[in-house]
C-alpha cells in the first residue's frame, strides 16, 4: 500500500440547484480496501459513478490508475471492474451468456469457473430476470472481476445475499486484495466496512465527515467503551463506588457494566477493586464503540471534517 | 470482431426468447397477414395482387416500430447501458446490432410469407425479385433507423409507445396496404409521402410487382435509404449513457430530419 491508484482532488458535481458533491479531496492506496459510507444521498454513488467515467466532475481533478475516467475511458476499461448497484444486465440474458458477452468485450476467455466459485452453476442457462436477487448480484460480480481488474468497484455487494455466500464474497475479495486488486466498496453494511476495509471515508451531505483506518475513526469518537464485568460476590455491586474515567454505569443480570471514556484507568481500578475486597473475577468484557455507533454520532450531529 | 457476433447472437436469440419481441417480430405479422390472407382476399379480391407487398410493409412496421423502441428504453432505464459502457460495448453496436437481428427476423417473416402466399391465396409473385429485395432492403433500413431513433430520443416507455404510433397508425391508414395510394385525397397523400410504408408500397409497386407506380419509384428507394442512413447517424449522435436520457449532444427535435428526404421528394414533384 505505497502509492495512490486513485486520486480525487477537490471533486465537485452539482445536479442543477443541488450541490451533491462539495470539492472532497482522498486517495485510494494500491492494494488497499477503501470503504465508502454515508446515508442516501450523501454523494457515495455520484463518487462512484465519476471515477468509473459515468459522470464527468464540474470541477477538480479524478485519476484511476493515472487515467482520466471521462476523457480516456477507453483506456480505462480493461483496468477496472464494476458491480453497480443496480443489475444492468437484460431480463432475458442467461449467466453463461452474460460471461461470454462482457469477456468478449474485454477480449479475453469467458471465465465461467467464476460461475461455478460464487454458485451459480445450477444456473447457468437461466435467464437473468429468474435469478434471485442473490444469484443476479453474484453474477454481477463474476462479471466484474472475470478480467481481473486493477480496480474494482463494489456497489453495496453483499445486499441480498445470505450469510454463506456473504462469507464467499468476503473470501473472494480477500483474495483480490492479496493479489493486489484495489477495492472500493460503498456499503450501508457498517460491519462489512469494519470487517473489510483497511480505511474508510464517511461522507454526509456530499462531505467528507471523517476518513481513516476504522480503529482511528472509531477511537476520535465521543462514544463510550463498554466494559462489563461479572464476579462472584458482587463486590462491585456498591452504588457509591465511584471509579475514574467512568461516564455511567448499569446493571444487567449479574454483570456491572461500566461506560468508560478511557479504558485504561477504569479496567485498573476494576481490578483493584476486585481484589481489595478479595472477590474473584468471573467475566470481564470490553466493547469498543463500533464504525456504526460511530457513523450514528455524525451522521446525527452532521459533523464535517 | 468476436464481441459483435457474440452481441449479435444474443439479440438474435433475444428476439425468439423474449414474448413481446416473439409476438412483434412472428406471431402478430404472420397472424395478421393469415387474417388478411383468408378474409380480406376473399371480401376483396383485387387485394390478393397487394397481399405480398402489403403484408412485408406490415411486418417490417410491427417489428421495426412495435418491437425496438420499447426494449431500448427500458435497458438503458434499467442501467444497462451504463453497464455496457464500463465494459466497453460500443453505443453503436448498441444502435445497429437490434436493428440488424429485426432484419433478420423479418427476412425469416418475409420468406414464410412469398413462399406461402402464392399458395394459400392464389397471390402474384414479384415479377422483378432484385428490386423486391432491394425495397425490402430499403425499407428495413428505414424503419429500424428510424425506430432506433424513436428509442433513442424517447423519454420513457410512455413516450415510446405514443411516438411509435405516431408512426405505425398513419402508416397502416395511409400507406397503401389497405387500399392504393391513388385514392387518397392531394393532401392525405403528401402526408402519406411522408411515411416510409408509402414509399416502399410504390417502389414495390412500379419497381417489383409490374404495377404503375404513383411517384419515382427509384425515388422512393432513394429516399428510403437516405432516411435510414440519417436515423441511425441522428442515432448514434443523440444517444445517451444517462438513465434519465438528459446527457445528449442534441434537442431530441433534431430526429425530424430524418424526414428531409422525403419533404424532399414532394417538393422535387411540385
Amino acid at each position: 500500500m505505497s502509492e495512490p491508484v486513485i486520486e480525487v482532488r477537490d471533486y465537485r458535481k452539482t445536479y442543477g440547484d443541488v450541490v451533491a458533491v462539495h470539492g472532497i479531496s482522498f486517495n485510494v492506496m494500491a492494494g488497499e480496501i477503501f470503504g465508502l459510507l454515508g446515508p442516501n444521498g450523501a454523494g457515495k454513488t455520484t463518487t462512484l459513478e465519476a471515477l468509473e467515467g459515468l459522470r464527468s466532475p464540474d470541477s477538480g481533478s479524478l485519476t484511476v490508475a493515472g487515467i482520466d475516467p471521462v476523457r480516456e475511458p477507453g483506456k480505462l476499461r480493461n483496468l477496472v471492474g464494476v458491480q453497480l448497484q443496480s443489475a444492468g444486465l437484460p431480463e432475458s440474458i442467461t449467466p453463461d451468456e452474460a460471461m461470454r458477452f462482457f469477456c468478449a468485450y474485454h477480449g479475453i476467455v469467458p471465465r465461467f469457473d467464476l460461475l461455478e466459485r460464487l454458485g451459480l452453476s445450477d444456473k447457468r442457462k437461466a435467464q437473468f430476470g429468474e435469478l434471485s436477487t442473490g444469484q443476479q448480484r453474484r453474477l454481477s460480480l463474476a462479471l466484474a472481476v472475470a478480467h481481473n481488474p486493477r480496480v474494482l468497484f463494489l456497489d453495496e455487494p453483499t445486499a441480498g445475499l445470505d450469510v454463506a455466500t456473504r462469507v464467499e464474497l468476503h473470501d473472494l475479495m480477500r483474495e483480490l486484495q492479496a493479489d493486489g486488486t484495489t477495492i472500493v466498496l460503498a456499503t450501508h453494511d457498517m460491519a462489512e466496512a469494519e470487517e473489510m476495509s483497511d480505511r474508510v471515508a464517511i461522507l454526509l451531505r456530499g462531505r467528507i465527515a471523517d476518513m481513516g483506518s476504522p480503529l482511528e475513526i472509531t477511537a476520535t469518537g465521543a462514544s463510550l467503551t463498554k466494559i462489563s464485568v461479572h464476579t462472584e460476590t458482587a463486590s462491585l455491586a456498591v452504588p457509591d463506588l465511584v471509579l475514574p474515567a467512568v461516564d455511567r454505569r448499569a446493571t444487567v443480570d449479574e454483570y456491572d457494566i461500566f461506560f468508560s471514556t478511557d479504558i485504561g484507568p477504569t479496567v485498573s481500578a476494576i481490578i483493584a477493586r476486585i481484589e481489595s475486597q478479595e472477590d474473584t473475577l468471573i467475566d470481564l468484557r470490553v466493547e469498543r464503540p463500533s464504525l456504526e455507533d460511530r457513523f450514528l454520532e455524525i451522521t446525527q450531529t452532521g459533523g464535517v471534517r | 470482431m468476436k464481441a459483435f457476433i457474440h452481441h449479435f447472437e444474443y439479440e438474435f436469440r433475444t428476439g425468439i426468447r423474449n414474448k413481446q419481441l416473439l409476438l412483434m417480430n412472428y406471431l402478430f405479422p404472420l397472424g395478421f397477414y393469415l387474417m388478411m390472407g383468408f378474409v380480406m382476399a376473399s371480401i376483396n379480391p383485387p387485394f390478393r395482387e397487394d397481399i405480398i407487398p402489403a403484408m412485408v410493409v406490415f411486418a417490417v412496421l410491427a417489428a421495426a416500430f412495435l418491437g425496438i423502441p420499447d426494449p431500448l428504453v427500458n435497458a438503458r432505464e434499467k442501467g444497462i447501458y451504463r453497464s455496457y459502457k464500463i465494459n466497453g460495448v460500443p453505443a453503436t453496436s448498441i444502435l445497429i446490432i437490434p436493428a440488424l437481428t429485426t432484419m433478420l427476423h423479418l427476412i425469416i417473416v418475409a420468406t414464410i410469407m412469398t413462399i406461402s402466399a402464392p399458395l394459400l391465396f392464389n397471390a402474384p409473385l414479384p415479377q422483378s425479385w432484385l428490386s423486391f429485395v432491394l425495397t425490402f432492403i430499403a425499407l428495413a433500413f428505414a424503419c429500424t433507423g428510424m425506430a432506433v431513433l424513436i428509442g433513442v430520443v424517447s423519454p420513457n416507455s410512455r413516450m415510446t409507445v405514443l411516438w411509435s404510433q405516431l408512426v405505425f397508425v398513419p402508416s397502416m391508414l395511409l400507406g397503401g396496404l389497405m387500399f392504393p395510394y391513388s385514392m387518397l385525397p392531394g393532401v392525405a397523400g403528401k402526408i402519406a409521402q411522408l411515411l416510409p410504408a408509402t414509399q416502399a408500397m410504390n417502389a414495390f409497386n412500379g419497381l417489383a410487382m409490374g404495377k404503375v407506380a404513383d411517384f419515382s419509384p427509384w425515388g422512393s428507394v432513394l429516399s428510403l435509404l437516405v432516411c435510414g442512413l440519417l436515423a441511425f447517424a441522428l442515432s448514434v449522435y443523440l444517444f445517451s449513457w444517462d438513465r434519465r436520457n438528459t446527457d445528449r449532444r442534441g434537442h431530441p427535435l433534431l430526429a425530424l430530419l430524418v424526414l428531409l428526404p422525403y419533404v424532399a421528394g414532394i417538393l422535387a414533384a411540385l
